[in-house]
């Protein structure tokens, strides 16, 4: 694109005239009409590399009161539309085509004249709520002032209305909390003021921009019911952007999959993921770690990774990692035309994938679980690698940046028993700050804890000095979670991998065998051991960590959320990856991660924390079919599942509230707050929750659950 | 052993120089990256090539003039800019350009001497404070405070305007006077002069020491040394960078304040602020005393802020600049 | 919190006591103020000398830890600071004096300057590479290059030259006042008229080193989401600017605020020497010319005041602009 921004239509009226002004009442247009229409939109940035094309062509309509979700991986171009369309872009994007709202062009419009359309006829809820909100005004201020800016009305008059906002979005005693700063609200808190300032003033359109993927997922799908609740109340059309094929289903009427700036697919949202047409959004399907999946299936892996989009080949530009991909596919790039009724697809292969009926099994390489010799060996009989025992870690709380000072106890750990056996998979999973990190760091710090005991290997790390330590280390090895951060950037791949080994005093000839060998272990091509991690894409960066971890040839590897980076089509491969090599090589895996379907996918027992303890704790089929403690039932009915008729099925036990403070857990039962169970229970029940802390108990052979009721309501299937 | 299915495909990236599943956009290094930056910002280039200059012109410039600084012409007292003269003599009958060369050698030495040392020392000291943490570390920002709050100025004016003649020398004194004084200085200067850094560098230690990649290192059993040499002080390299930079335009101007009281470099040798003192109170009637030392401090204090400035812009990804600086 | 305010000033408490013990000793040690009397003409028969001396406790024959014993008495019990040399009374009563001059000279120059510091430096960053941005922050370069004694020099050398041109002498640059006009309010016109260019010296100086700062606070700032979250509302680009980005970005000029306010005291030096003002920075420089170890120690004590004052004040300014590290 050379072309100045092509604005089709110009404003037929000029600025200040009635029509910018429209009310929305006079304007809100029956549902099914349509309210939004973009018409191939393009996105140009410069950039120090070359041009960026951000969006390269998109079209779509958007009915009121639908919900259309774009999909689509990090870079593919789904954030930049939202902003193109709310005129929030940078000053240096070059943007052609069409945007029309209520039929009218918005591109081309100044900045004055958008600004009267901004926060009422469309409004944006933002990702980071945290970064999203000034954090020297009050929410209130924020919410009235939003208010204020359209509608002339007094100020008595918006705090009464962004009162009874912010009681809309959920917030307990909004009286008083309209008056708190944002540093005053929890994550979940902050998006729900978020959104009750994007319908403040009643819009015609939404745009969610990720709005929970910064959140834990019990507050997920809180935010997700009060979004679904403020579309309600406002009769407003979604775009919901996100990555997270499980949200889509549960939300979506409608779905548009990006991939490198280019719609590749768009249909109902039922077409998509049951009739998906494109190769790129079928294995994007199926290589999502599903909760509800009970066989150890193996992941599809999509190779390669999303192109960049300032250079593009020419052909499609899923091509080179797709293994259907013919000539014409590397020439010649498909156009998005329908397949099938509002179903469209851009791919040259369609016809041939809807006549086969490919699935993902057929279209793409499946990983192969072989279970180690280990595996065979009954559990008793195998060695234990690490022993927990009642171990407790509390911080000093400090408070206060300025006037500095201890104020209480952070008790992030508070007393916890774990055992991993060899060739075992222990996943380790909770919302943060459930404890699970602090945890893992236990493990690896080698210092005495608070409390309790930590045996590794038979041994107390914390009494350990000199050699013995250091042989310690050797052993346990650590994975962790951005491989962009784990990983020295100015170091090549080499002295990456040679590092442990020239800690470890290798010599020069064995080391370089050996960073050779861990190259073709992870799936890297030795020849670019020369190369820097910047010039590797996000999972070939972990497989370099993961070739760290595994050099010095440790039994127990130590795994802090290491796919939660990545993304969905490059996860799967990943987690293959540490699938093969625990059978390979007899590791075992101390896994911690927030997101459960990966836990069961990979782990062969699960421990469920939630505020310092553990609730559950079993194994991980055992756990995730039959969940016996309300916490793990609610964790796991929160956890969207990429299958909309499920989803649109599902009753969900939606906790209340927000995790309490672990510098000030409540007494007895720690989930008791929050306890969908506790309201049922008699009052002399209940005392026994606020008195009484309880003990893991057995529900099943190797299932534990720490809840005094544990056969209430015995029978929860998540799916339902 | 079976290998997993590689990720190394090769793209089909035209003219992608070794190949490899490198994205394109990854191929500016990060140092051709930074000059590209810098190149852009006109001020800062100029800036850089005037430094040059006047480094060219201190090693030099004493070669053009037929004068030593130290020479005195019996012939020409407080003569004005002439042939024999060009930049005319003082008082005392020494030319002012064989003076203002020396001077600028001078400023120019102490100048990247301080930002060297007290860069140095801000970086040691901030890493392995913030690293060790515990009563290291609070003995180390007591320190930092305590030189906070003494007037540095006040103290280094002290000990640099001490007679140490006479007869009853101390051991303090003795060991001063075996200095050459513009290297007694720099060693005041850089004492006084490292600790804001380092309190930076402490505070960014912090921060890179939570990384990921240095805690890995910590649980490979590497020492700790080797970590904050390794890999945390070339993760802030940046700031050290800029740091540094504006450390000699801050040095430079330090000796000139201190000169022009008498509290820095002492006849016969010479300074730019030295000369600048004597130079300032006849400013209106002899301006040739003045004007060339007053002239080269400016350019080169302003050269080197511009290059720190371009520096900044360059090296720090925030700053704002969107690739157009 | 009262228990952690406590420590707190007994930390500086101590900080204070150290600095300017060793400041006493290095100054006690290596001023010498023998040399005055040395000087005297006719000259002082030596015993008379020493006797002298020894009556201000500066004698070098007395050993340093006597010395430094009877000056810190003379402060815990009488608040007495020492005598200056060949000079009777307290070196504090000189310091109130001085103080006072000090504060008319810097108050009206610091806060025109980081006024207009803060207010170039807001508007540049949003005008970011446009020309009027270019030419205001190479200018606060210039002038933050340039020493300040340089500066004066060519403002008082504009100042003579448009005395001389004109015949009127509207620019006054020696002292606080001079000769005073008979008419009412004469007296206010004189000082106002000293005080006009070491006002603009300091307001030069100021601004250009505020105006940098805030432009690179204020561009943090533009960048964040929270003014595109305020966009996102329907407020204009100009509108977010001003209401979000700048009132974030002044927390951290907070900091810088205070602590200019509390150096400038002993860093208007050149100021007050170059325009025979007899204010702190000047004492300062007097004290070490004339061997005047109480007087210097003293100095050094006011500035170790000036900075933890200026240490809490910027604490207390962020604690009042941040609600986030304001405590409950």
């Amino acid at each position: 694109m050379v072309t100045r921004p092509t604005v089709r239509t110009t404003p037929t009226q000029p600025s200040g005239s009635a029509t910018t002004e429209d009310h929305p009442a006079a304007r809100r247009t029956a549902a099914g009409e349509v309210v939004l229409s973009v018409r191939d939109l393009h996105v140009t940035f410069p950039s120090e590399a070359g041009e960026v094309k951000a969006v390269r062509g998109l079209d779509f309509d958007l009915r009121a009161g639908e919900t259309m979700a774009i999909v689509g991986e990090s870079g593919s171009g789904k954030s930049v539309t939202s902003l193109a369309i709310m005129g929030l872009h940078p000053s240096s994007a070059r943007i052609t085509g069409s945007v029309r709202l209520h039929g009218e062009e918005l591109l081309g419009r100044t900045d004055e004249q958008l600004s009267r359309l901004r926060g009422k006829a469309m409004s944006m809820v933002f990702q980071d709520p945290l970064s999203a909100l000034t954090p020297v005004y009050t929410i209130g201020d924020q919410i009235v002032e939003a208010i204020r800016l359209h509608r002339d009305v007094s100020a008595a008059q918006a705090w009464k209305e962004a009162v009874e906002l912010l009681d809309l979005v959920g917030i307990p005693n909004p009286q008083s909390r309209v008056r708190s700063f944002p540093h005053e609200f929890s994550g979940g808190m902050r998006q729900r003021a978020m959104i009750a300032m994007a319908v403040a003033n009643d819009p015609d359109v939404i745009i969610a921009d990720e709005p929970t993927t910064a959140l834990d997922v019990t507050i997920q799908a809180q935010v997700l019911e009060v979004l679904k609740r403020a579309q309600r109340e406002t009769g407003a059309a979604v775009i919901m952007i996100t990555h997270d094929l499980g949200v889509v289903a549960g939300i979506a009427d409608r779905v548009t999959v990006m991939y490198a700036g280019r719609p590749v697919e768009q249909g109902s949202v039922d077409d998509i993921y049951y009739r998906p047409h494109m190769p790129y959004t079928i294995g994007l399907l199926g290589s999502v770690p599903r909760l509800d999946a009970g066989e150890k299936q193996p992941l599809a892996t999509v190779e390669g990774n999303p192109p960049s989009v300032v250079s593009l080949p020419p052909g499609c530009p899923f091509a080179p990692r797709c293994p259907l991909a013919e000539d014409q596919c590397r020439e010649v790039e498909p156009a998005l035309v329908p397949h099938a009724p509002a179903h469209s697809a851009a791919c040259h292969l369609a016809d041939r994938v809807i006549r086969d009926g490919l699935g993902y099994a057929d279209i793409f390489p499946v990983g192969e679980h072989a279970p180690g010799a280990l595996e065979r060996l009954p559990r008793e009989e195998r060695e234990t690698v690490l022993d927990i025992s009642g171990l407790k870690r509390h911080y000093p709380l400090m408070k206060g940046s300025v006037f500095r000072r201890r104020v209480g106890t952070v008790y992030a750990v508070d007393g916890i028993d774990l055992d991993l056996k060899e060739g075992e998979t222990l996943g380790l999973v909770g919302e943060s700050g459930s404890g699970k990190s602090t945890t893992l760091m236990e493990v690896l710090n080698f210092v005495p804890p608070t409390e309790g005991l930590i045996t590794v290997l038979g041994q107390n790390p914390a009494e350990l000095r000199g050699k013995a330590r250091k042989a310690l280390r050797r052993d346990l090895q650590v994975v962790f979670q951005d491989p962009m951060a784990s990983l020295d950037p100015r170091m090549t791949v080499f002295d990456l991998i040679a590092e442990p080994l020239h800690a470890h005093r290798w010599s020069k000839a064995d080391t370089s065998a050996r960073v050779e060998e861990l190259m073709a272990t992870v799936g890297l091509d030795p020849a670019h051991v020369n190369r820097y991690p910047g010039q590797f894409s996000g999972g070939q960066r972990q497989r370099i960590g993961i070739a760290r971890a595994l050099a010095l040839k440790p039994r127990l590897l130590v795994l802090d959320e290491p796919v939660s980076a990545l993304d969905v089509s490059i996860q799967a491969g990943v987690i293959n990856l540490l699938d093969e090599l625990k059978a390979e090589l007899g590791l075992s895996y101390l896994f911690v991660a927030h997101d459960l379907a990966v836990i069961r996918h990979i782990a062969d027992r699960v421990a469920v924390m939630y505020l310092g303890r553990i609730v559950e704790q079993g194994e991980v089929d055992e756990v995730y079919d039959h969940p016996r403690h309300p916490y793990t039932q609610a964790l796991l009915s929160a956890i969207p599942i990429p299958d909309p008729q499920t989803e649109r099925t599902r009753e969900r036990i939606l906790l209340t509230g927000d995790l309490p403070s672990p510098a000030n857990p409540p007494s007895g039962c720690r989930f008791r707050t929050r306890c969908p169970r506790k309201p049922a229970l008699s009052e002399a029940d209940q005392r026994r929750c606020v008195e009484e802390s309880p003990v893991l108990l057995a529900v099943g052979t190797d299932h534990t659950s720490a809840c005094h009721f544990n056969d209430v309501d015995r029978h929860v299937d998540f799916r339902a | 052993m079976s290998v997993v299915n590689p990720e190394v495909l090769e793209p089909a990236v035209p003219g992608a120089g070794g190949g490899g599943g490198a994205p394109v956009q990854r191929r500016i290094t990060r140092r051709r990256l930074v000059l590209r930056r810098f190149l852009r910002n006109k001020t800062a280039v100029v800036g850089a090539v005037l430094i040059l200059a006047l480094g060219f012109l201190a090693a030099f410039g004493p070669l053009l003039s037929a004068w030593d600084y130290d020479q005195v012409d019996r012939y020409a007292f407080l003569q004005p800019p002439d042939s024999r003269h060009p930049f005319g003599t003082t008082q005392s009958g020494q030319d002012v350009f064989a003076l203002t060369m020396r001077g600028l050698q001078k400023s120019l030495l102490i100048g990247l001497l301080v930002a060297v040392f007290s860069t140095g020392i801000a970086a040691i000291i901030g890493s392995f404070a913030a690293y060790f943490g515990g009563w290291f570390e609070r003995v180390a920002l007591w320190i930092i405070d305590l030189l906070l709050v003494v007037p540095s100025f006040l103290i280094i004016a002290i000990i640099s305007s001490a007679n140490r003649g006479g007869s009853n020398q101390s051991f303090f004194d003795r060991a001063v006077l075996l200095l050459p004084q513009w290297i007694l200085l720099v060693v005041l200067l850089t004492v006084f002069g490292w600790m804001l850094a380092a309190r930076v560098v402490r505070s960014l230690t912090l921060s890179v020491k939570e990384r990921e990649y240095v805690q890995a290192a910590r649980f490979m059993g590497i020492p700790a040394p080797v970590v904050i040499l390794r890999h945390i002080l070339p993760n802030i390299s940046s700031l050290l960078i800029i740091d540094a930079t504006l450390n000699v335009a801050g040095a430079i101007l330090a000796e000139t304040s201190l000169s022009f009281f008498g509290f820095g470099i002492k006849a016969p040798d010479t300074s730019l602020g030295a000369l600048l003192g004597t130079g300032a109170r006849q400013a209106t009637t002899f301006p040739w005393l003045f004007v060339p030392a007053a002239v080269i401090v400016v350019l080169l204090v302003l050269s080197v802020n511009a290059v720190g400035d371009g520096l900044r812009d360059a090296l720090d990804p925030n700053s704002g600049s969107g690739g157009r600086a | 919190m009262g228990r952690y305010i406590l420590r707190r000033l007994l930390n500086y408490a101590i900080l204070l006591f150290v600095a300017v013990s060793l400041t006493y000793f290095l100054a006690a040690s290596q001023l010498n103020p023998r040399v005055l009397w040395e000087l005297a003409n006719p000259p002082l028969p030596a015993e008379t000398i020493e006797a002298s001396l020894r009556a201000k406790n500066l004698s070098d024959n007395v050993p340093l830890l006597e010395r430094y014993w009877t000056w810190l008495t003379g402060i815990v019990t009488g608040w007495e600071w020492g005598e200056q040399p060949r000079q009777a009374g307290d070196v504090s009563e000189e310091i109130g004096r001085r103080i006072g001059v000090s504060i008319r000279l810097i108050t009206i120059g610091i806060l025109g300057g980081i006024t207009l510091g803060v207010v170039l430096g807001a508007w540049t960053a949003t005008r970011q590479y446009k020309i009027s941005d270019r030419v205001t922050t190479f200018g606060a370069l210039a002038i933050f290059s340039v020493p300040v004694f340089v500066l004066i020099s060519i403002i008082q050398v504009l100042a003579t030259t448009w005395n001389d041109v004109t015949g009127i002498r509207v620019f006054e640059y020696i002292g606080e006042t001079g000769s005073v006009g008979s008419y009412p309010g004469a007296w206010l016109v004189d000082r106002l008229q000293h005080l006009l260019l070491p006002t603009l010296v300091l307001v030069l100086s100021q601004a250009a080193f505020f105006s940098r700062i805030q432009r690179n606070l204020m561009l943090d700032a533009l960048g964040s989401d929270f003014v595109r979250t305020a966009r996102a509302k329907g407020l204009r680009q100009g509108k977010a600017v001003m209401k979000h980005a700048l009132r974030t970005s002044l927390i951290p000029t907070g900091t810088y605020f205070a602590f200019s306010v509390a150096t400038l005291f002993l860093g208007s030096t050149f100021v007050e020497v170059l325009f025979n003002f007899h204010g702190m920075g000047e004492f300062a420089i007097t004290t070490i010319q004339g061997q005047d170890v109480h007087g210097a120690v003293a100095v050094a004590a006011f500035g170790g005041v000036c900075v933890l004052v200026g240490a809490t004040l910027a604490d207390l300014m962020v604690a009042a602009l941040d609600p986030r590290v304001r405590v409950s």
